[in-house]
């Protein structure tokens, strides 16, 4: 099977501080986790893929296409969308109108259709609205179609956000912290829904998570970032195993000896 | 009362007949005239089928407001200034109350408007161009969409610079961009003369008016259609993925970008539309005028634009056409009868309370308190009803 998404070398520099390094990536399917502490560089590196930052070294490919240099929008419509760790709805529209939002990409109606509102419109817009409402059915939302995003449960608000970048008919999805805040009921429903996707679309997944019992649970890969270098790569039991990650997460034995 | 469709219709049908009936008695009366006013506000919110809230509010604007006006042209031409706000208001909605594009120069787009037909629909032209102006009177209707395209251009030219900005920072561009369109406007009488800077331009032509209607008729009946076109074409743009898009940059320009929202062309085309709306009106209210000068086209102007659309609810159709009618109805009746009238009272050598009203100062006299009474509204209504008059409703969709 041919590589799906690729990142080489990415390196990404604020300042003075090297935010990532250096970091090799790559996903043929299935669901991929990046795991790491605190200031790891998780989200910077989400933050190139998605063209929200310009890498200062490396490439990013997504099926032998460069999506470095391209506008955020420019790369959602060729298949990448995303979550953010600060859930960010547009909290004054309704839980349908988030979801149609995501669709904008796949939108094929000019200005003049929408002024003229002749059959293509109306017909478009029809099938819009029941594509969002069934994506919001399949997230579980089914009973929110028209209640405001700012008014959803927590829980609800970040799966709503997965039914948004959904919409958009990624080949890629990317997850901040998808769980953050929910049950572990929540986080199992959410996780088999994931599951779900990949097995009915085969679409590709990379998430950054810390709920370790998820990340076990769910991933067929998992990267370690610590400092914005990669520490470790491979299945979820090689990770736990790998020496440097304990360090990264426990610090080395004996650390708190070492004399400076 | 206002639920219940077997109260509100007969309601609202006698409420227009007598409004009507009681401005048709006493034309100078501005209580009938602000009741005429309320009774179409009534039957836009009371109860009832479609069909028929369309035809009371046809009758109303259609037959019975060119009949008041024909008692007393002063009422249309309020109506007709309600008009030209109302659109004004509407093209400044989609900005700031969708797009969330704080615009604090928007008159420009208006004066921009404006202008193009006063050049060339007046003698002015001649001095640029060395003769053969103004142009024939039909030329109107053709500057009616020139005027809209000159200033969606100018939209765009203003868009392009101030696409990175935000809130405050955008806000104080486009304030200098309408500055900068007044200045201009001043200034460009030399070299060649365009503008005639502050002396401004007359006359500028009228069209040609069918069956002999007298022009405030005629004007008043033209504003109306634009502004029928106006909420036509606005209704479609926000109910479409356009005005989702708009919506989700006003709420997060990052998240909505990242879901496939093309940033720069989704601005440029708010401001484009938001800037048409203006530029055609422009060219309604310059021949309306027949003289223009950048006097028309200050900084307040625009922020009283902006206040008709707080004042109604932003992002809300039916309240930018409302806070146009209140805030153009408080200025040029409510405020200005209520100065005639004390002054009535002063020139009678009316007594209140032993004190002689003609002793009032002449810096008390209302009409002059018309931005304090707004910006007093404006505060009142930021603590009580931060939403506007007529919220935007969320739009729902039968799904079955």
């Amino acid at each position: 099977m041919t590589v799906l998404f690729e990142a080489r070398g990415i390196t990404k520099r604020f300042g003075g501080l090297t935010a990532v390094k250096d970091v090799d990536f790559s996903l043929t399917s299935g669901i991929a986790a990046i795991i790491g502490p605190n200031g790891a560089g998780k989200t910077t590196l989400f933050n190139v893929f998605t063209g929200l930052y310009t890498p200062d070294g490396g490439d990013v490919t997504l099926a032998d296409q460069s999506l470095v240099g391209r506008r955020p929008d420019e790369i959602t419509a060729l298949g990448v969308c995303r979550t953010f760790q600060n859930i960010r709805l547009f909290k004054t529209m309704t839980a349908i109108e988030n979801v149609l939002v995501g669709m904008h990409a796949r939108v094929r109606l000019h200005l003049w259709d929408v002024l003229a509102r002749g059959r293509r419109f109306h017909d478009a817009e029809r099938e819009a609205w029941q594509r969002a409402r069934a994506l919001l059915e399949r997230v579980g939302l089914g009973g929110h179609l028209h209640t405001e995003a700012r008014h959803l449960p927590y829980g609800d608000q970040r799966r709503l956000e997965v039914a948004r970048a959904l919409a958009s008919s990624p080949r890629l999805l990317l997850l901040d912290e998808p769980t953050a805040g929910m049950t572990g009921a929540e986080a199992r429903t959410l996780m088999g829904l994931l599951r779900g996707l990949v097995a009915d679309f085969g679409l590709a997944i990379i998430l950054i998570e810390h709920n370790m019992r998820v990340v076990m649970e769910v991933s067929d890969r998992v990267t370690v970032l610590d400092h914005g270098e990669k520490i470790a790569e491979g299945t979820p039991r090689e990770v736990q195993t790998d020496a440097r990650v304990i360090e990264a997460y426990l610090g080395r034995r004996g650390a708190t000896h070492a004399a400076p | 009362m206002i639920k219940r469709p077997v109260i509100a219709i007969p309601l609202a049908v006698v409420l227009l007949v007598v409004s009507g009936w009681a401005v048709a008695a006493f034309p100078r009366s501005i209580l009938a005239f602000l009741l005429f006013q309320s009774s179409i506000l009534f039957v836009y919110l009371a109860a009832m089928p479609g069909w028929l809230r369309g035809a009371l509010l046809a009758v109303a604007l259609l037959v019975m407001m060119p009949i008041i006006g024909a008692h007393n042209v002063y009422y249309l031409e309020i109506a007709t200034q309600v008009g030209i706000f109302a659109a004004l208001a509407l093209g400044l909605n989609i900005v700031v109350g969708l797009a969330g594009l704080l615009d604090l120069g928007y008159v420009a787009f208006f004066a921009v408007g404006a202008y193009s037909w006063a050049i060339f629909g007046s003698p002015q032209a001649n001095l640029i161009f060395g003769g053969g102006f103004p142009l024939a009177p039909g030329w109107f209707f053709a500057f009616l969409f020139v005027g809209l395209a000159v200033a969606a251009l100018a939209g765009v030219l203003l868009g392009l610079p101030v696409l990175r900005l935000r809130g405050d920072y955008l806000a104080i561009v486009t304030l200098g961009f309408g500055e900068v369109i007044r200045v201009l406007a001043n200034n460009l009488d030399k070299p060649i003369n365009f503008t005639n800077g502050p002396k401004g331009i007359t006359p500028i032509g009228r069209p040609p008016v069918p069956f002999g209607m007298p022009y405030a008729e005629f004007s008043y009946l033209l504003v109306l259609l634009i502004v029928v076109v106006i909420v036509i074409v606005n209704r479609r743009l926000q109910d479409s993925h356009i005005g989702r898009a708009w919506e989700a940059i006003r709420e997060d320009e990052v998240a909505a970008q990242a879901m496939g929202v093309p940033l720069v062309r989704a601005k440029l085309l708010a401001f484009a539309c938001g800037a048409s709306f203006a530029g055609v009106m422009g060219v309604v209210f310059a021949a309306k005028q027949l003289f223009i000068n950048p006097e028309s086209f200050t900084f307040l102007e625009s922020i009283g634009v902006l206040a008709m659309v707080i004042l109604g609810g932003m992002g809300s159709i039916p309240g930018a056409i409302l806070g146009a009618t209140v805030v153009t109805v408080l200025n040029l009746q409510v405020l200005k009868g209520f100065s005639l009238w004390l002054n009535e009272l002063k020139n009678a050598g009316v007594v209140v309370l032993g004190y002689p009203l003609a002793d009032l100062p002449t810096q008390l006299e209302p009409a002059k308190y018309e931005r304090m009474i707004f910006g007093i509204i404006l505060v009142l209504m930021t603590i009580y009803r931060p939403q506007g008059f007529l919220p935007a409703k969320r739009r729902r969709r039968d799904l079955k």
